[in-house]
């Protein structure tokens, strides 16, 4: 498969997981407003997926965005680790989009100086979205670390469990190599100052302490997950899988 | 002299504003009424939320969610419509958790196809509508107010829903059959959403003197009926009713028996789901408190850090 489809895929993967996480939150918000602002970002998340998934099919010519989404299994989805894990109770969702927030945003920071000019278009809109969600999840990430004592020991304690899944955000393998040798891609090494910044100076606000570096998974790249995703996917390409014939 | 006032801008057609004097039993109704209706749109949230992580394209994942969630802000508006009456959301939630306040009984039933998503839509919606659509009128200012807002997202709601069984209806055999399957379902429970029979309907007499319904559960159910006969042939599905059929005379249809038992069963508490959609609502709530007790010890201190 061509750089580009692969690239823009892994892309397109990580929203649309990380989507279904936040619309499982839907009705079981810790309150109404909270509820609507998860719904809220599932839907921008699921836009852009959108967004992505489209141009990969437009590459790729044989597939549709459905079916990309549909109709591939766990070892060929790319999403990061991060993005699948279980939402957990709703300090666990914080971190977890907390960590992966704030490499978004500055991932498509650069991306939106990409060659290629519809990535570029693609990640300028996402940014504006990622901006919100950022602030949407540091803001709660602050709110329990300096809540109560009970709600900062529940967010440290996801915050150590999740660490492991942030190594993974920054690797580069040949085709982020061969996509930054082209000017379409991004240079993840480089988003860790930045990422080191935001997620230091949020977690001292926080009133949380830095995990220290210890085992950190990895795989997505080529396909591998932890446990979760298949359920996931089980769940969410049910109904186009049990109806293959079917137009909905 | 307050009463005779305040029934004279009620038959004036002037609104009631939160400050103006009511009588007690005209806040109590509307208190009623508003709490049952947003705990509804909150509670309702629960059945479609069933199939948005199976939603079966991008598409129809974002037009569910999109959906659900605006039921959710539907609640939040009129949650606050009831705040001005003097009580409070927390405790407005306690009475449903009490089981001293009620919510519609449709959404006691279960969603078990996709096609279900389309039948709540369509009629659940369609019926909504119609009862929101009299409620414009309804004397209350801020409830007023709030119906206008929602109404236009409801009939976007209708459409979708709609959409959704058009779509089934002349898809495989397999999608049609899912799709009378639910419209078989749901529209006895639909038709009963406009409540007892005229006849039978103990409160209707002040709520009309007071203009807070502006007309009865039988005028709003047969208009529903009336708008709905002609959907379901343009589709190609059958409306579960071997008594439906036109009267020329009364250019209306007419229509079969409702089981009434089966409708106070559910109201009672005896549905299929009634037990499950209050205790996820209790469930959310309550794994939700440390949330919100932080989000107020933070403010908190916040607060006594600028002091
Ligand atoms: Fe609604
Ligand atoms: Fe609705």
């Amino acid at each position: 498969m061509n750089s580009l489809i692969q690239y823009t895929l892994r892309i397109a993967d990580s929203s649309l997981i990380l989507g279904q996480r936040m619309s499982q939150w839907c009705s079981n918000g810790p309150t109404l407003e909270e509820d609507i602002a998860m719904s809220n970002i599932a839907l921008d998340l699921f836009g852009q997926a959108n967004g992505f998934y489209e141009y990969a099919a437009q590459l790729d010519g044989s597939r549709s965005a459905d079916e990309l989404a549909f109709k591939r299994n766990e070892r060929e989805f790319f999403n990061h680790q991060l993005s699948e894990q279980e939402n957990g109770n709703f300090g666990t969702t914080t971190v977890r989009n907390f960590l992966h927030d704030a490499f978004n945003f500055l991932f498509y920071t650069e991306l939106a100086s990409s060659k290629d000019e519809t990535l570029a278009a693609l990640s300028a809109k996402s940014l504006k979205e990622v901006k919100y969600h950022l602030r949407h999840s540091s803001n709660w990430l602050i709110r329990l670390g300096d809540g109560t004592q009970e709600s900062n020991m529940k967010v440290q304690e996801s915050l150590n469990f999740l660490w492991q899944y942030t190594g993974e955000l920054f690797e580069m393998d040949e085709i982020d190599n061969e996509m930054l040798d082209e000017g379409a891609g991004v240079d993840n090494n480089k988003l860790r100052k930045g990422w080191d910044e935001i997620i230091n100076s949020t977690i001292e606000k926080a009133k949380l302490t830095r995990p220290v570096d210890g085992y950190m998974a990895n795989g997505s790249k080529k396909g591998i997950h932890t446990e979760h995703l298949g359920f996931l996917l089980a769940e969410m390409q049910f109904l186009p899988r049990a109806y293959p014939d079917a137009k909905w | 002299m307050k009463e005779e006032h305040f029934q004279k801008q009620i038959d004036t057609e002037q609104k009631i504003e939160p400050k103006d004097w009511m009588p007690e039993q005209y806040r109590k109704h509307l208190i009623r009424q508003i709490s049952q209706h947003a705990h509804s749109e909150v509670i309702g949230m629960q059945p479609e939320g069933n199939w948005i992580t199976r939603a079966p394209s991008l598409r129809a994942k974002m037009i569910l969610l999109a959906k659900v969630q605006d039921e959710a802000g539907h609640g939040l508006y009129l949650y606050s419509a009831c705040e001005t009456l003097g009580i409070s959301r927390e405790k407005l939630v306690q009475q449903l958790h009490d089981e001293k306040a009620k919510y519609s009984s449709i959404f006691n039933y279960p969603t078990l196809t996709w096609a279900d998503m389309g039948a709540i839509g369509w009629l659940v919606d369609g019926a909504a509508i119609i009862n929101q659509v009299s409620l414009q009128r309804t004397s209350y200012g801020p409830y007023s107010r709030a119906m206008i807002k929602i109404c236009k997202e409801e009939s976007f709601h209708q459409r979708q829903g709609y959409e959704i069984m058009a779509e089934m209806a002349k898809g495989t055999p397999e999608q049609k059959t899912m799709a009378q399957d639910a419209l078989n379902r749901f529209w006895w429970p639909s038709i009963m959403m406009f409540g007892p029979q005229d006849s039978e309907s103990p409160r209707t007499g002040n709520a009309m003197k007071w203009k807070i319904k502006r007309q009865t559960n039988d005028e709003l159910r047969q208009s529903f009926i009336d708008k709905t006969v002609g959907q379901a042939e343009i589709i190609g599905l059958k409306i579960p009713d071997p008594d439906l059929k036109w009267n020329e005379e009364r250019k209306h249809y007419d229509f079969g028996e409702m089981d009434w038992e089966e409708f106070w069963n559910v109201v009672n508490g005896n549905g299929p789901c009634n037990k499950q959609r209050l205790a996820h609502h209790k469930k959310a709530h309550d794994e939700g408190e440390w949330v919100r007790n932080a989000a107020q010890e933070y403010a908190k201190k916040q607060e006594s850090a600028t002091n």
